[in-house]
């Protein structure tokens, strides 16, 4: 009975999945203008949520980081923006989402979990900082114009990037390397001891996330046309993910996604009534996920669904 | 010349002053009671908001505000530490889970906490007067309130010093940060210890707060560059020691003062910069154990 | 060719001397013996031979070449071996899967997934935990983790294997058929150095024994010249007698 479930699997769901990305490509052509906004915004936070849940959750290490790679996303397509064309400034901006993180991880990732949530932490505020008297001594702007890019364009780079983001993760989590990380989470010693390199796949795995990040940011510029250092580093993007991720659920690739659709919607309804209550709101939905939902959601509904095919069948 | 060393030694103690009191507070709380309260800054606002109301709306002294200001942040993080932290430390199955949640869940601190300030203040920049007048000290010129907080921030911490060292309490607490099971086959209450600590831990952070206030501006954003100071000097001075905070926090002050004479926008980026150099030689700081 | 060797060996933490000028040397297809009292720098030897840590003086050298320079995980991959004293099997993780792990990455060279799953099966088969392939690591018993972790240490095909106290808290039945399994991986041609406080087991295996106290070696011969010795049993046996049955 149960084969024959599995085999219907194997079929059904990746005809879903067709017929969901199909939906999702056509979209522009028919559906109102502000769901193609929308779903730019859910895009993003699914993007930013589910690479840091490709690092973070695996190897339990805490990346506070998220901010700065999307920011130097956001930055490159500043710089750059008006030299040269958008199929190079966006696999640019992930690049430089990349190089950040191999410095930041080549840094911290030796060393205990505290350091590099401390100095992931502190990032984004030191960018910033820099970026801020950089501009302001040494090339003289105060913010930067970006070209604007036609919904339509954003919207497909960000489905371009939000199916490369869920699909690496997919085949990394059923490949050897997923499983590698999931034990450095565990024992990093006995992983290292059984033949992995670990610091080389922390801070690979660590790069790769920070690329997706870039390059969503450097699409992202387009939308916001006037950049300074202020608007490309925001602490909230750093922020959002975590709450994303913990709420929707680490364990299951499915989970990032879903508490990154539910808060970006929850933030585009709340956002413009009222600005600081739902930030306070996400940050007291923040300290009960940590405290009652250990596995998120996700993992609440696989948990209540195994007790009750369990009751169901009589024994575990 | 000399006057140019003079001030940039002065200014450099008057922040490290203000620096080693909220590292301290931080170190409690992270090297006792185990949590990274990188909500720290936003308990450093609240202080200096407070002050500033009790100024503007009561006229009370900033200085006799410090005994309003310190108690009353102190109940705020003991009550949190034994509500939310003490929970999540019953439920966490190893300590390095229990590090984990309670970081995140002061991330969420932080954004409520900053919030809430913002509906009660707004999201502008604050400020006061209070004895501004300048003040000749060996031919340097210091505004007055600049002085009266080096000298009130380095009081604070030698009299927590001796509280540490001479009291039963405080000796209480130096147990619980070295061995917290033998300390508490010893008979010390080891629940109380901790939230006391992350309470006191909030104390200096509030008092920091208020003297920040006195001679800065202050806004409720105002506290992720604190925390950010406050996680560099407790690393510089090596995790879990608390004198290793009071010196980083000095020696941080003062490398602050010298890079502000250099060039003002640079003081965080001259912190970081140390901070990298530490994670890549001596991730054990200064008085860490190797 | 000599498989193992230590010259002088040295590891100091702070000023703590754990390890002292500590020589040895590991013939292949040995089974050496490493006891000594609590405390007396065993597991310390074997994080220095597994390169957890670097010696902080002295050379370790594996077939001829030295090691203080490498990684645990480069050492892995030139035949070294090792389970831990807190086992530390990957708890979230099936048992085949933990094993597989070594199969995958801890041998040089890229191992395709049908073989690596052929060897990881054959390893469980070989440790006795065929029944259980499927189950996560957390779930098996204490005595089934331990062979778990041989399995998956096993599987990066060591010409070395260290094994730190395998027989601790195992039932007299159970360390009966461990010392059945380590007959069998030595006959399988991997080289065994063994910590162990179990003197049947150590006696009635090993070719040879090395005695540690307060990281210095003080004794080292067949276990009957073990057995004999005054020094020993001064230090050691004479409060474990009780324990040689």
């Amino acid at each position: 009975m149960s084969r024959q479930i599995s085999n219907t699997h194997k079929i059904v769901v990746p005809i879903i999945l067709i017929l969901v990305l199909a939906l999702l490509a056509a979209a522009p052509l028919f559906a109102p203008r502000y769901t193609i906004i929308l779903m730019i915004s859910i895009f993003m936070y699914v993007i930013i949520t589910v690479s840091w849940t490709m690092f973070s959750g695996p190897t339990g290490y805490v990346s506070l980081a998220s901010a700065a790679f999307f920011g130097a996303g956001v930055y490159t397509s500043a710089l750059f923006g008006l030299k040269l064309p958008l199929p190079v400034i966006v696999p640019l901006g992930g690049l430089a989402g990349f190089v950040l993180a191999l410095l930041v991880g080549a840094l911290t990732l030796r060393l205990k979990g505290a350091y590099f949530v401390m100095f992931t932490f502190g990032l984004v505020e030191l960018l910033l900082n820099f970026l801020l008297w950089w501009e302001i001594n040494i090339t003289g702007t105060t913010g930067r114009v970006v070209p604007p890019v036609s919904n339509s364009a954003v919207y497909y780079t960000m489905l371009g990037i939000f199916v490369a983001v869920v699909g690496s993760s997919y085949l990394i989590n059923r490949s050897r390397y997923g499983l590698a990380m999931r034990c450095i989470g565990e024992y990093e010693e006995a992983a290292a001891h059984t033949g992995i390199n670990v610091a080389l796949y922390k801070i690979i795995t660590f790069a790769l996330s920070a690329f997706f990040m870039g390059a969503a940011g450097a699409i992202m510029a387009t939308r916001w046309t006037y950049i300074d250092p202020h608007i490309a580093f925001n602490p909230l993007i750093s922020f959002l993910p975590v709450l994303m991720a913990i709420f929707g659920g680490i364990g299951h690739l499915v989970g990032p996604i879903i508490g990154a659709t539910i808060f970006t919607y929850l933030e585009e309804v709340l956002i413009t009534k009222f600005p600081y209550y739902y930030m306070l709101i996400f940050g007291i939905i923040m300290l009960l996920a940590i405290t009652y939902l250990p596995e998120g959601v996700v993992g609440l509904f696989q948990n209540l669904y195994k007790r009750l095919t369990g009751e169901k069948n009589g024994a575990a | 010349m000399f006057v140019t060393i003079l001030d940039i030694i002065i200014s450099g103690l008057l922040l490290g002053g203000i620096y080693a009191l909220i590292a301290v507070g931080l170190s409690l709380q992270y090297g006792v009671a185990r949590v990274l309260n990188i909500a720290h800054g936003e308990f450093i606002m609240l202080g200096a908001f407070l002050t500033y109301t009790l100024f503007t709306g009561f006229k009370i002294n900033p200085l006799i505000s410090l005994v309003i200001t310190g108690p009353a942040i102190f109940v705020v993080g003991f009550f949190l530490y034994r509500t939310l932290f003490a929970r999540l430390r019953a439920v966490a199955p190893t300590v390095d889970a229990f590090e984990g949640n309670s970081m995140l869940a002061c991330f969420g601190l932080l954004f409520i906490i900053q919030n809430v300030a913002i509906l009660i203040w707004g999201a502008g920049i604050k400020g006061y007067s209070f004895w501004a007048e300048p003040v000749s000290l060996a031919g340097a010129k210091f505004a007055a309130n600049r002085l009266i907080t080096l000298f009130v921030a380095l009081g604070i911490c030698v009299a927590f010093y001796f509280f540490l060292s001479h009291t039963r309490l405080g000796k209480a607490i130096r147990a619980s940060a070295q061995d917290p099971s033998t300390a508490g086959l010893m008979g010390v209450n080891i629940n109380h210890v901790l939230a006391l600590c992350f309470g006191l831990g909030s104390l200096m952070a509030g008092l920091g707060g208020t003297l920040i206030s006195i001679s800065y501006q202050i806004q409720p954003t105002m506290g992720l560059e604190y925390t950010v100071i406050a996680l560099i000097v407790i690393v510089l001075g090596g995790l879990g020691s608390i004198p290793g905070s009071f010196i980083g926090g000095l020696v941080l002050g003062l490398v602050g003062s010298i890079v502000t004479y250099i060039d003002p926008g640079l003081s965080l980026v001259a912190y970081y910069v140390i901070f990298m150099l530490l994670l890549l030689a001596k991730p054990t700081g200064i008085l860490g154990k190797s | 060719m000599v498989l193992l060797e230590g010259e002088k060996v040295t590891k100091f933490f702070g000023g703590l001397a754990a390890v002292t000028r500590v020589d040895f040397s590991v013939e292949p297809g040995e089974v050496i013996g490493l006891i000594g009292p609590n405390g007396a720098g065993k597991t310390t030897l074997f994080n220095l031979i597994s390169a957890t840590f670097p010696p902080t003086s002295g050379i370790i050298r594996l077939k001829g070449q030295k090691t203080s320079h490498l990684k645990p995980h480069q050492l892995c991959r030139r035949g070294v071996s090792r389970t831990f004293q807190n086992v530390k099997v990957f708890a979230n993780v099936s048992a085949l899967e933990n094993v597989v792990l070594g199969a995958y990455f801890g041998t040089s060279g890229q191992v395709a997934s049908g073989q690596a799953y052929d060897e990881a099966s054959g390893l469980l088969d070989f440790v006795g935990l065929s029944d259980v392939k499927d189950t996560p690591a957390k779930d098996l018993t204490l005595s089934s983790q331990k062979r778990l972790e041989v399995a998956r240490a096993l599987a990066t095909k060591p010409d070395l294997l260290l094994l730190d106290e395998i027989m601790v808290g195992l039932t007299p039945v159970e360390v009966s058929g461990a010392m059945d399994l380590i007959r069998s991986i030595r006959d399988r041609g991997v080289t065994v150095v063994m910590i162990e406080h179990i003197m049947k087991a150590i006696m009635n295996l090993c070719g040879r024994i090395i005695v540690l106290h307060h990281g210095v070696k003080i004794a080292e011969g067949t276990p009957k010249e073990i057995a004999s010795s005054e020094t020993v049993m001064k230090v050691y046996l004479g409060d474990r007698a009780h324990a040689v049955y």
